[in-house]
């Protein structure tokens, strides 16, 4: 495949997301050149996807989850840009879907895809509260998951901010495979806020490369950001993290 | 065909076991179980097939879907005796149906067109599993899903069997009845004042006698006449033009009561002073006093929002709007086309802001009124509240605009008319292809143009209706649904359209839609022709004065040059945003309406904007009687816990936490902040750009209770409240503006409002309080509204808000590393009162519980405090103050529990050296009263002198000490007062029924 000199990055935006300039913002201080896209842009030119090494899929509202959080843009990629993603994840790209932008991989079938033909196996539903909640909480990461996006990550504070954030698997047996393949990325540590199974709070697929997660690290890119930073304890912007392990690895792996 | 969705396993339906909590309480607690089915309904989609629709509608890992065959009658779901499904009525916006629309089309890869007859609709089914209810219980069972004034019901009492002898509809009514669209003639010339009234009210003008006269003479001057004969148009005005002067003189759009000729008599001074416009008399002057000094202010007043420096690229601009009537009829409907109405305001100032904070202030009657004190025909302030916060939560979170600051006021007099006030922050690049953002631009030449949403009948004579009492034939038709996701496309869309100056000119589509939108954008061209017929409807039979003051939501109109529209339309159509050429600005002098080939209307913009005759008022003021009382010795630790859990003081968190108040990663001070973020902010503040350590402050003041002593000090204290949250945030004394909303009942002398002149008197005091209290902090207006009319009249029982004035400031931080929150940080703490203690209880929390009248409110001393201020945030600036919170309703003993809380920290506090009191001064005025211009600072052992020399020449003394001991102790004269744990603050603060 190509190699590039700078990590180029698509942050996928339109019908109702919103959280599409704090994650572009991230990933332009973690090194990479980000650039926001609307959907629309791409469907109408699918082959834009190519000049990217790290497609992200933000929070926010898309389509307003009136039908399922992230259902009907899930519908919308699969069908204009099915092919063109297939390509994307087997030339080993990078692939981030945050909040609703995990419930779109979820749906979409792309995480975990155990059956590699993207049928859903899983799904992110009405938290158990049945309420929206913005709060932020503690997760712990796993440290045997392949995922590159949480290399090296032990725990994190970070804000969650759902309806629909309560992870379930299809059966016992999908659940079984996600934990013996440690497809976990990360869990809720002290308070799981949404009823999630096993304290899910974060996918990943067999390839490592592609994350989903309902926590919002893109919110965290300064030590001011967290709630308790005044309280001089806080040094930094924890949740870049995340974003500067996806660019050092295509830096790593796919450029020059 | 039906499609209907339901969880596999009830377990897995949060939404459901949460409205089972509710009904358990609000109904009965027998109840034993409830399940929800979504239903999609669709007609004349031959490509549809059932399982297409199953697929685009459920989850399959966690839902199932039926169709063709009835959920409620399988296995899965039976159990249920009651069966509720709600749809909206014909015609209201069903933003679930807009998106099932768009589902569909992106499956079949083609647009539904309304022409061709196909059929999208959404219905929510509740199947409850409960013993027999009464007809009583079934009624309020009922009211708990729906509001009959947008939704219908259909209802199922007797399980399977009952449905099956009674099957639901396949499709629900969903045309809406169609109007004459034909322009109609009224006959005005020679009628006499009592037939004019009678047209006026016939037509819901709400114009008053003198205005309908000077309509009348206008129609009658020969100069219209030969204008109108050349146009073609004969000697009695259209229904069309009538409704354009109605709406464009509505108090609503312009103000008449501020900008009345006022006689104020002054009862206590025996003078009478003549006061020509309180807007250009005191908000207006003040603004242009300031503005001397401060070179920061970019445009006030004339645009839809206020607009201010914030640094070398960046402008930022602040709108506060007010939803009262809608709110009150459909809490949900209300308050989110309150938001995402106001969000419209930011995007229509100047060339257009990106809205990027939102914060509300909602007012409601007591939570625990009994329902049968709740007069027929008006809604209990907790159904009230329940939709007006959901509405909150919608249209703040999905449009993607974080919910930073607000508050909840709680008091009866909100219960006849909510007050929902709704604020939303702007951010535009200083400059946009060469030239100052907010400057627009209306030329002759230009073409008028529609963007969003469609125009329907609803919101048909809001800004009329806001203009007159809520009464028993208030018009269903005012209330609206808002969509924020279509107001997202919307928004995203002109973003880029500025960006690339496919137009010059923009503003929002409000109250009186088009009608005022066109009709103010005309002012800068002076003139404009309209072709309502190019309007795009959402069904036809909309007659043409509908179409022309209809205030269907997620408009703009816009400016757009010829060369342009094709670029600006082909833009829009690759982001999902419809628009329309509906007429052309020009520099005839007049606004010219037609439809179709027919002449509508022809209005001199002189008269329409001009022609509105002065309204000539009386105000008399007489100062309440309120002797001070000898407040015996109390239980003062049960008195702070009582005031903790008075529900304006207790917290809200439960309610809050579910805004997103920080997406855009912008969030430095949250509305919960301390050790377990469950403390009271003071104040928001934000990071608007996020590679810049520059930030913004949000606070607001509102105190109404102290207007009924004296609404010129409840002015000076609201102020007073917004500028010190700002302060004590951390933010720069010399770089802040202010928004004024009054929210006042009925003024104006009349039968119904015999008490006019005091009333009245009250605003003008309240301005003169404003203007005094924006002098001294030097602090601009830049923007504000007035609602005036917040009277319900339901069955002969009047309810009348308090005056209410809110005040709302948007404030510079230089660096946000400099903020402060109001949690104590370090045991070992030194603990100190800045400001003065003067022991007024009038108005107060501790007045209300303590049930007796307790003398005059308190009173700000802005001159002093100004310079208080600029000392205190200069110990801020040096970084000597740890924790800093305001001292404000229930006084210092809360101040100091929640500065507890938040640290989770004891403190030792001992009130004998208060600044201010004296010795003789009863406990309970220490404790709680609410002298402004006072806070609780944390200051650490090493900084405590440095801060002591700075404060020396102000009102500042050390009063006690932070403790590990978690438990608050105020002792005086050596014995203590108060003892209390930090458990117990936590357990009064919080209250259950807050969810």
């Amino acid at each position: 495949m190509s190699k590039a000199d700078t990590v180029k990055t698509a942050v996928i935006t339109g019908y109702g997301i919103n959280a599409d300039r704090e994650l572009e913002r991230a990933f332009i201080i973690a090194g990479s050149d980000a650039q926001r896209i609307h959907i629309q842009d791409l469907i109408e030119n699918p082959a834009l996807l190519k000049n990217y090494h790290i497609l992200a899929f933000p929070g926010g509202f898309s389509f307003g989850d009136h039908i399922g959080s992230g259902l009907v843009f899930a519908h919308l990629f699969k069908k204009h840009l099915k092919e063109e993603l297939e390509s994307f994840i087997n030339d080993g790209k990078l692939i981030i879907g945050i909040c609703n932008g995990f419930q779109v991989l979820v749906k979409m079938g792309v995480l975990p895809n155990f059956g590699e033909d993207w049928s859903p196996d899983v799904s992110l539903i009405h938290n158990n509260t049945g309420l929206f909640e913005n709060s932020w909480l503690t997760v712990s990461f796993n440290n045997d998951s392949k995922c590159i996006w949480t290399k090296g990550l032990d725990e994190m504070d970070v804000p969650i901010r759902h309806g629909e954030g309560r992870f379930i698997t299809s059966s016992e047996n999908v659940l079984d495979k996600i934990e013996e393949e440690n497809l976990v990325a990360l869990r809720y540590l002290d308070r799981n806020p949404n009823g999630s199974v096993n304290n899910i709070a974060g996918l990943t697929d067999r390839t490592g490369r592609i994350l989903g997660l309902m926590p919002h690290p893109e919110a965290f890119l300064c030590r001011e950001n967290h709630p308790g930073w005044a309280s001089g304890d806080i040094t930094e912007g924890a949740g870049l993290k995340i974003f500067k392990n996806g660019v050092q690895y295509v830096k790593n792996s796919l450029c020059r | 065909m039906r499609t209907e969705v339901f969880y596999k396993n009830p377990d897995l339906d949060g939404r459901a076991k949460r409205l089972l909590k509710q009904i358990k309480q609000s109904v009965s607690p027998l109840i034993e179980n409830i399940r929800i089915v979504d239903v999609f309904i669709s007609e004349g989609i031959d490509q549809l097939t059932p399982s297409l629709s199953e697929e685009l509608f459920s989850d399959p890992v966690a839902q199932k879907a039926f169709t063709g065959r009835c959920a409620a009658e399988s296995d899965e779901l039976s159990g249920w005796n009651y069966l509720v499904e709600i749809t909206y009525r014909p015609g209201v916006t069903n933003p679930v149906a807009i998106t099932a629309k768009n589902t569909i089309e992106t499956a079949l890869g083609k647009t539904i067109s309304k022409e061709s007859g196909a059929v999208i609709q959404t219905a929510v089914q509740y199947l409850v599993d409960s013993p027999p209810l009464d007809k009583k219980l079934q009624k309020r069972l009922k009211e708990t899903f729906y509001n009959p004034l947008i939704q219908q019901e259909e209802f199922r009492e007797g399980g399977v069997s009952a449905l099956k002898k009674n099957p639901l509809p396949g499709t629900y009514p969903h045309k809406v009845a169609e109007s004459d669209i034909s322009v109609e003639t009224i006959h005005l010339a020679s009628l006499d004042r009592k037939a004019l009234d009678k047209i006026s009210k016939e037509r819901l003008l709400a114009l008053s006698t003198e205005e309908m006269e000077s309509v009348r003479d206008y129609f009658a001057e020969s100069g219209t006449i030969k204008a109108r004969k050349e146009a073609g148009l004969g000697i009695d005005p259209t229904d069309v033009e009538l409704e354009m002067i109605a709406q464009t003189w509505s108090e609503h759009c312009k103000h008449k009561i501020f900008n009345a000729t006022i006689e104020y008599k002054d009862a206590e001074t025996g003078t009478t002073e003549i006061i020509k416009s309180l807007f250009s008399s005191y908000i207006k002057k003040a603004t242009k006093e300031i503005s001397k000094k401060k070179g920061f202010l970019k445009s006030v007043f004339h645009d839809n929002s206020g607009v201010i420096d914030f640094d070398d690229e960046n402008l930022v601009c602040f709108k506060v709007e007010t939803h009262n009537s809608p709110s009150a009829l459909d809490p949900y409907g209300g308050s989110i086309t309150g938001i995402v109405g106001v969000n419209r305001d930011i995007m229509g100032t100047g060339k257009g802001a990106r809205p990027f904070f939102n914060t509300n202030v909602l007012c409601f009657g007591e939570p625990d009124t009994p329902e049968e004190d709740i007069p027929e025909g008006l809604l209990h302030p907790k159904t009230v509240m329940k939709g007006v916060h959901h509405g909150i939560i919608d249209g703040g979170n999905q449009s993607g605009i974080p919910t930073v600051a607000g508050a909840f006021l709680f008091d009866e007099s909100f219960t006849g008319k909510p007050l929902v006030f709704c604020g939303t922050g702007g951010i535009m690049p200083r400059e946009i292809n060469g030239e100052g953002t907010w400057i627009k631009h209306i030329n002759p030449g230009d073409l008028a143009v529609m963007a969003g949403g469609r125009i329907g009948k609803d919101g048909i004579h809001g800004a009329t209706f806001s203009s007159k009492a809520l009464d028993d034939e208030s018009p269903s038709s005012a209330v609206q649904i808002g969509d924020p996701i279509t107001q997202k496309k919307m928004s995203d869309f002109l973003l880029e359209a500025r960006d690339a100056g496919l137009y010059l000119g923009i503003t929002d589509n409000g109250a009186g839609g088009l009608s005022s939108s066109l009709g103010e954008m005309a002012e800068y061209s002076n003139g404009v022709r309209i072709d309502l017929h190019k309007c795009l409807l959402k069904y036809k039979g909309l007659a043409p004065w509908e179409i022309l003051v209809s205030e269907s939501q997620e408009r703009m109109s816009l400016a757009v040059k010829p060369e342009k529209i094709e670029a600006f339309t082909a833009l829009a159509e690759r982001r999902g945003v419809e628009t329309s050429v509906v007429g052309e600005f020009t520099d005839s002098g007049f606004i010219d309406i037609r439809y179709g080939d027919k002449k509508a209307g022809l209005l001199s913009m002189d008269f329409l904007h001009r022609g509105l005759p002065e309204m000539k008022l009386k105000a008399v003021w007489s100062r309440p009687q309120a002797e001070s009382l000898v407040i015996e010795e109390i239980d003062y630790t049960d008195m702070l816990k009582r005031l903790l859990n008075e529900p304006n003081i207790a917290s809200k968190e439960p309610l809050v936490r579910q805004y997103d108040h920080e997406v855009g990663g912008i969030s430095i001070v949250r509305p919960f902040t301390g050790r377990d973020s469950d403390a009271p902010s003071d104040g928001a503040v934000l990071k608007p750009v996020l590679d810049s350590n520059r930030g913004i402050t949000v606070t607001h003041g509102i105190c109404p209770r102290y207007g009924d002593r004296d609404s010129y000090n409840m002015a000076l204290c609201a102020v007073d409240e917004a500028y010190r949250a700002h302060i004590a945030s951390g933010g720069n004394p010399d770089h802040a503006a202010i928004l004024d909303n009054f929210c006042w009942p009925d003024p104006v002398e009349s039968e119904a409002v015999p008490d006019g002149p005091y009333k009245l008197a009250q605003l003008v005091r309240a301005c003169k309080g404003l203007y005094k209290a924006s002098m001294d902090y030097e602090l601009p207006l830049i923007s504000g509204k007035d609602s005036m009319k917040n009277d319900a009249l339901i069955g002969g029982k009047k309810v009348s808000v308090r005056p209410t004035l809110l005040i709302s400031l948007m404030g510079i931080i230089d660096n946000i590393e400099k903020a402060v929150t109001t949690d104590f940080r370090d045991e070992g703490d030194a603990i100190y009162i800045i400001g003065n203690t003067y022991g007024e209880l009038g108005g107060t929390y501790f007045e209300k519980l303590y049930g007796e009248n307790l003398g005059g409110a308190p009173f700000a001393d802005t001159e002093k405090s100004y310079r208080l201020y600029k000392k205190l945030h200069q110990a801020i600036s040096q970084g000597l103050v740890k924790s800093c919170h305001d001292i404000s309703d229930g006084g210092l003993a809360v101040a100091i529990a929640e500065s507890c809380l938040g640290g989770r920290l004891g403190a030792d506090i001992s009130l004998d050296t208060l600044p201010g009191s004296s010795g003789k001064m009863e406990t309970a005025r220490i404790l709680f009263c609410e002298t402004p211009s006072r806070f609780i600072a944390g200051i650490g052992r090493n900084e405590s002198s440095e801060f002591e020399s700075i404060m020396k020449d102000f009102p500042v003394q050390r009063i006690g000490t932070t403790t590990k001991t978690p438990s608050l102790r105020i002792k005086r004269d050596r014995s203590y007062v108060i003892d209390i744990t930090i458990c117990e603050i936590s357990a009064a603060w919080k209250r259950e029924d807050f969810e």
